[in-house]
């Protein structure tokens, strides 16, 4: 069985789009092959995080998520972010001024777990903050202050000043 | 190494997309080769790695309404819809009273932004002997609701299983629902995973669930993953504890039981002795557990 190309309307960084795809693409493939290349790709099986996404608010793993059921969704990656949201802006900030960043390529994925995080939750708690980010790996930083970057948002959340 | 990761899917496939339960079900039963698509965090993957599926068709669930819900039921139990997303359910205040291992189970699967995408129903059907959901579900003696054109039926949790991928669920047949009874008084559970670090997949895994009667046991339900080809109830060891006192030697002997029971394999996540080993040390720890959580003290 051949099967057809279908047409997906979603919504990216605020933006309507109409992606042409396959059946079996994932929603990373689809982003990418749109000049999205914010959004990195790594293990592809959904283990490393580096393609994290936020759908409809929710950090997911754009890997394992078919591009087809995003039809009518609301996707924003970390570079949308950046520009967009006074929190992720934030949150890119804290990366550079906690040194959380190496060689960078888990870091987009990191910040929008991270983003998902503050919306989601918020709390300035370590434990949570490592236990919603679990999912996503770096082989360079050790975490430490990749957490640290979050917390520090966190507190400044809690504290009111953004 | 086995199966590679080609990131790309060779299989080619139709997408559809019923808006309704029963839309779907006409699919299911006039089609060939349909498969469900809930969550994708089985299914992507599998492909992925190359598996052929048989799959013609790819039917995507999301979204039909009747496969949504978390509700009280008639008797005081609850009823979860099959395409609720892990996270959802694990951080829902009635799962978290009335089945605290179940939504312990979850907060331990994986990470947070595959259970944004990952369903209990996806759980259940992939058929993995680690499915983590599982176990917590076969002790507070869940069943599943399974739909067809034909009609309903539910089967007990500890009957769906049949091996790795495979359950008595027809071709036909979409899994609708989970339906958990109601939580009797002096209940207590304990869950435990041993996994390299916390949210991977299970080396083994143990739940269990006692009501205590007093001093007695008054019904002990233990489960297992990770150490058969399909997740296990261990439906006479649990059985053999109802009515007696309990007690530490009655804790041992029956971890010892337990430990002999199981005849796990090795993979590539641990050794076969590794999970025997751990088998004994876990079933002694939660039944302790699950003893002092349903109130009750060891002499
Ligand atoms: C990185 C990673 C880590 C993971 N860690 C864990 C872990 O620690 N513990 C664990 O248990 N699992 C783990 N998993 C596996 C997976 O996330 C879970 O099994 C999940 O619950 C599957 O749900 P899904 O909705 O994504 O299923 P899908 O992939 O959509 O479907 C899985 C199978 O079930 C069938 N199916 C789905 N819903 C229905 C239905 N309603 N009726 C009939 N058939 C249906 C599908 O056709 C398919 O065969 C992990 C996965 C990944 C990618
Ligand atoms: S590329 Fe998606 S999790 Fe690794
Ligand atoms: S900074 Fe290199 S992988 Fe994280």
């Amino acid at each position: 069985m051949s099967a057809e190309k279908i047409k997906v309307n979603l919504k990216v960084n605020g933006e309507d789009v109409t992606y042409t795809i396959n059946p079996e693409d994932t929603l990373l493939k689809a982003l990418r092959a749109n000049y999205n290349y914010d959004v990195k790709c790594g293990c592809e099986i959904g283990e490393c995080g580096t393609c994290t996404v936020l759908l409809d608010g929710d950090a997911v793993k754009s890997c394992v998520t078919l591009a087809a059921a995003c039809e009518g969704h609301e996707v924003w990656t970390d570079k949308g972010l950046g520009e967009n949201d006074k929190l992720a802006a934030r949150l890119q900030d804290a990366f550079v001024e906690c040194g959380s960043v190496q060689c960078g390529f888990c870091i987009p994925g990191f910040i929008v777990a991270g983003v998902g995080y503050l919306k989601n939750i918020g709390n300035p708690d370590r434990k949570m903050i490592r236990n919603y980010v679990s999912g996503n790996l770096c082989r360079c930083t050790g975490y430490q202050k990749i957490i640290d970057a979050i917390e520090k948002v966190a507190l400044e959340m809690e504290r009111g000043e953004i | 190494m086995g199966a590679m990761n080609t990131k790309v899917i060779e299989a080619e496939y139709d997408y559809v997309k019923p808006a309704s339960l029963d839309e779907a079900l006409d699919i299911l039963a006039e089609k060939e080769n349909v498969k469900i698509y809930a969550g994708g965090t089985d299914l992507l993957v599998k492909l992925k790695m190359g598996a052929d599926l048989g799959m013609d068709i790819m039917m995507d669930i999301n979204g039909i309404e009747d496969l949504y819900g978390v509700d009280k039921t008639a008797d005081g139990g609850l009823r979860i819809g099959a395409a609720e997303k892990i996270w959802n359910l694990e951080t829902n205040a009635d799962v978290i009273a009335m089945y605290p291992i179940l939504s312990e189970a979850m907060h331990l699967m994986a990470s947070v932004s595959v259970r944004n995408m990952a369903t209990i129903g996806g759980n259940f059907c992939n058929a993995s002997p680690v499915a983590d959901t599982v176990g917590p579900c076969m002790c507070y003696g869940a069943c599943v609701e399974l739909k067809s054109k034909k009609g309903v039926r539910t089967v007990d949790a500890t009957e769906f299983f049949l091996k790795p991928g495979v359950t008595v669920m027809e071709a036909d047949e979409i899994l609708t629902a989970i339906i958990l009874p109601a939580p009797e008084e002096n209940t207590g559970a304990a869950f435990t995973k041993m996994a390299r670090v916390r949210p991977d997949i299970a080396k083994v895994s143990i739940s269990c669930v006692i009501k205590r009667d007093g001093d007695a046991i008054k019904d002990c339900r233990m489960a297992m993953g990770s150490v058969a080809p399909k997740p296990l109830f261990l439906g006479d060891i649990s059985a053999e504890l109802a009515g007696k006192k309990m007690s530490a030697a009655l804790i041992e002997e029956t971890a010892q039981k337990v430990h002999d029971f199981v005849k796990p394999i090795g993979d590539h996540g641990t050794t076969a002795e590794y999970r025997k080993e751990m088998a004994h040390l876990i079933a002694k720890e939660i039944l302790e557990k699950a003893w002092e959580n349903s109130g009750g003290e060891l002499a």
